[in-house]
């Protein structure tokens, strides 16, 4: 299920606190409407994703998923992807 | 629609000559962004379309006919790149629109699917979607060679005795493969016989309740007819209050249920890939477009490089093309000349003065159009635009834009009307309105000639700071000025419109690859096309009518003008030239334009500008480079005259007072009045043609004016 547990959402982190190079697992996407479009563009729990790169101001950041494409994405949507610990 | 007429004809043709097949079979390509459909339209039809490394080039549904084999020919449809049948932007929604509604004349025999090897997992969502609503289809397996650079081996037996569908492998931008596919659309085709999700068993009764009363052929297409009624463009209200209230009383989520069902879908893609994808070394492609974004999207050599080439796209339309734009300009007024040499009578000076001189303005934009779309299709086809977007992004998004508003804002400072329609690449409804509403506002070239003579009336050519010439500063205050308004009518836009959709900046960001220099050509001709048979004809319309308001007036009016002219030039023994500038002064004067300049004094008035203003205002309504011509007839300098003579002409022109008219107050309201005013036809035709009716065009032409107006008034107010 995509939806976030609500027990330790507040403490979990998201994509949008990788570092630079760091890959995470997708644990839950928090945002049901955005998670439609994550989803369909392979963002689905339990895929790998990398920290590609960030724009100079910080934002948009760019993600390599499960290493078979790159995706550009603003933090805001970032933030709603949540990793598993 | 010049190529929909041809093609229409072209269609009627093949439909008379052979009477075996009474229609043409129609097939839909679809498939992901980037996944190579539309060079593969591009090989199919050799008709105009263009590929685009940036997602979601394909914003119209283009449509051609392929020669499949000698005797079969095919109407094919481009449909727009997309992820999955869920659409989330209006381009998206013309493929459930047409792909849903079996009805429809334009229905397609069957589908042909695209899907990037290099990329299979997230292509074969969208195919495993298409089979289930059991099209019959054929899959292109493109980008063969991509796959193998990367070390992806696909066994592509395998992968066909899976999926249970025909699979060509092929390389579309080479042209490899397209034979063997054309021979495979040729034969009759049936849908695949594999299927992949079974939506769960309490949704059953609501999904066939909804399959027999629309008669649907399949239960996956009910499902998807719950979860978009209100989108269907086919549905009547009548079919969708049916559908709301199944849905109500079953209490379908659809939210919930399109997520489970990519994510089911997207573990039987995986588990199916097992057995047929085998990636023996690690991707090299990608770490080399790595490697070339540390430098392009670096924080400072970024920003350069992009300041670099926005230096050369102006450079090229504002230098380059104005040889071609001379002598198009000379052309023309050659042609009239020897038009009017030859030939003499009302229906001469119409044909020279009018429709001539109209299609003069059409041709003159050319070159700046062909340049501009030649430059924005080589960074989109390399992949850079996608790059200055993700660069851009955070900085437009403050003021309601988006990082892709940046190309369109720019390109408004050459000319607004290659800007708007350069605005199809943004797919946010609301974003995409924005931009085109404000890019109107940056000042283009036309505004130009309107600068330099009135700055140089009232502005002192002397430096400031030691390197600055105060008139350039002045110039450059201008051009700030539109930009500043740009930005901040976008900002009030954005908190005044209501999006259609929401605004999502998840997008696949594509590897930089050579643009293929047939697409970029494909582009130019497209778009120049687009702009002289559509923005074209409104133009020609307006500067004919135009031409009959300054040559035409009440009764007998001009040619009392004429005659009054002549006595009064005979006291003061003009010359021949000076005769006929004062004739043309006094004609136009008399002329209906002259009535209306006459008739909008008392409104414009406030602002400072008297009725001579007004006839230019007029005039240069349907272009503003007119202004300075307009002038030149007015104060009897002749057309001809260069900006130094009209300069001195409007120095000493007096007002009632006896002093100076073009007062600095004067100068600057109307200056103003030109940074902000909607004056340019080929503008709002485009507006019109890019956002399908006259509401746009409208707005933007009251907005811009009132500003206009505002401004003039307050800086005239402030300034006497």
């Amino acid at each position: 299920m995509p939806t976030a547990s609500t027990t330790s959402a507040s403490a979990q982190r998201s994509v949008k606190d990788l570092r630079l190079g760091e890959t995470g697992t997708i644990c839950c996407l928090k945002d049901p409407e955005m998670a439609l479009k994550l989803l369909e563009m392979g963002c689905i729990p339990g895929t790998r994703v990398t920290l590609n790169g960030r724009a100079p101001l910080g934002c948009p950041i760019t993600l390599h998923v499960d290493g078979e494409y790159t995706l550009s994405l603003r933090v805001s949507e970032a933030a709603t992807i949540l990793l598993k610990e | 629609m010049g190529r929909g007429a041809v093609l229409e004809a072209e269609q009627t043709a093949a439909q008379s000559v052979s009477f075996e097949s009474v229609r043409l079979t129609r097939i839909a390509l679809i498939g992901n962004p980037n996944s190579g459909k539309s060079s593969l339209f591009n090989q199919l039809t050799g008709l105009n379309q263009k590929v685009g490394n940036f997602p979601g080039v394909t914003v119209d549904r283009k449509t051609g006919t392929a020669q499949l084999t000698p005797h079969h020919r095919a109407a094919i449809i481009d449909l727009p790149g997309t992820y999955s049948l869920y659409p989330k932007s209006l381009d998206e929604k013309v493929i459930t629109d047409l792909l849903y509604d079996r009805g429809s004349s334009e229905y397609p025999d069957f589908v042909v699917v695209t899907a990037d090897a290099s990329n299979l997992k997230r292509n074969l969502l969208l195919y495993t979607q298409l089979a289930d609503l059991q099209l019959p289809m054929v899959l292109a397996l493109n980008m063969m060679d991509t796959a193998e650079q990367h070390g992806i081996q696909i066994d592509v037996a395998e992968l066909q005795r899976q999926l249970g569908v025909p699979i060509i492998p092929m390389n579309a931008r080479k042209g490899v493969g397209i034979t063997a596919l054309k021979i495979v659309m040729a034969q009759e085709l049936g849908p695949p016989t594999q299927t992949f999700y079974q939506p769960s068993e309490e949704l059953l009764p609501m999904i066939r309740q909804i399959r027999y009363y629309f008669n649907l052929h399949n239960d996956y297409l009910a499902l998807h007819y719950a979860h978009q009624y209100q989108r269907l463009a086919f549905l009547s209200a009548d079919e969708r209050s049916y559908i709301h209230e199944l849905c109500q009383r079953y209490g379908f989520d659809s939210v919930s249920q399109q997520a489970q069902e990519t994510i089911a879908r997207y573990a039987h893609i995986s588990e199916l890939l097992l057995d047929v994808v085998r990636v023996t070394r690690a991707e090299k492609n990608e770490s080399y477009s790595n490697r070339i974004d540390r430098v392009l999207t670096h924080r400072v050599w970024g920003y350069l490089i992009f300041l670099g080439i926005l230096f050369l796209l102006f450079q090229a339309i504002f230098a380059w093309a104005q040889y071609p734009m001379d002598l198009i300009d000379q052309g023309v007024a050659w042609l009239g000349g020897q038009l009017k040499a030859r030939a003499s009578g009302p229906l001469v000076d119409l044909a020279a003065d009018g429709i001539l001189a109209g299609l003069g303005g059409v041709l003159m934009f050319i070159p700046q159009i062909a340049l501009l779309f030649a430059f924005i299709a080589v960074l989109e086809e390399s992949g850079y635009m996608a790059r200055v977007t993700f660069m851009m992004d955070r900085i437009m998004r403050k003021f309601g834009l988006n990082g892709k508003s940046v190309v369109p804002l720019i390109s408004g400072m050459a000319c607004a009307v290659p800007a708007i329609m350069s605005t199809r690449t943004i797919e946010n409804w609301k974003d995409r309105i924005i931009t085109i509403f404000v890019v109107p506002l940056m000042s283009c070239s036309a505004r130009i000639p309107v600068y330099t003579v009135l700055v140089a009336l009232v502005v002192p050519d002397e430096p400031v700071l030691g390197i600055f010439n105060l008139q350039g500063v002045a110039l450059m205050g201008l051009y700030l000025l539109g930009f500043v308004s740009a930005v901040l009518s976008a900002w009030v836009l954005k908190t005044l419109l209501r999006a259609k959709e929401r605004s999502f900046f998840i997008m696949e960001f594509p590897v930089y690859r050579w643009p293929r220099w047939k697409n970029v050509g494909l582009t130019i001709v497209e778009k120049v096309k687009a702009f002289v048979f559509q923005a074209g004809k409104v133009i020609v319309a307006i500067s004919v009518l135009l031409w009959v308001l300054a040559s035409y007036g009440p009764g007998s009016a001009l040619q009392q003008a004429e005659t009054q002219a002549r006595t009064e030039a005979a006291q003061r023994a003009f010359t021949p030239e000076q005769t006929d500038n004062l004739i043309a002064s006094q004609k136009l004067e008399s002329s209906y334009a002259g009535v209306f300049g006459r008739s909008i004094e008392p409104v414009i008035r406030p602002l400072g500008f008297d009725w001579k203003i007004g006839i230019a205002l007029i005039t240069s309504f349907a272009a503003r480079e007119v202004f300075v011509g307009t002038i030149s007839t007015i104060y009897s300098v002749g057309q001809d005259a260069d900006m130094s003579t009209v300069r001195e002409k409007l120095l000493a022109e007096k007002g009632p007072d006896g002093q100076p008219f073009f007062t600095p107050a004067r100068a600057f309201s109307l200056l103003v009045f030109y940074v902000f005013a909607m004056q340019c036809v080929s503008t709002l035709a485009t507006t019109y043609r890019e956002t399908k009716g006259w509401t746009w065009p409208l707005l933007q032409l009251v907005y811009m004016t009132g500003l206009a107006y505002a401004a003039s008034l307050l800086v005239y107010q402030l300034m006497k």
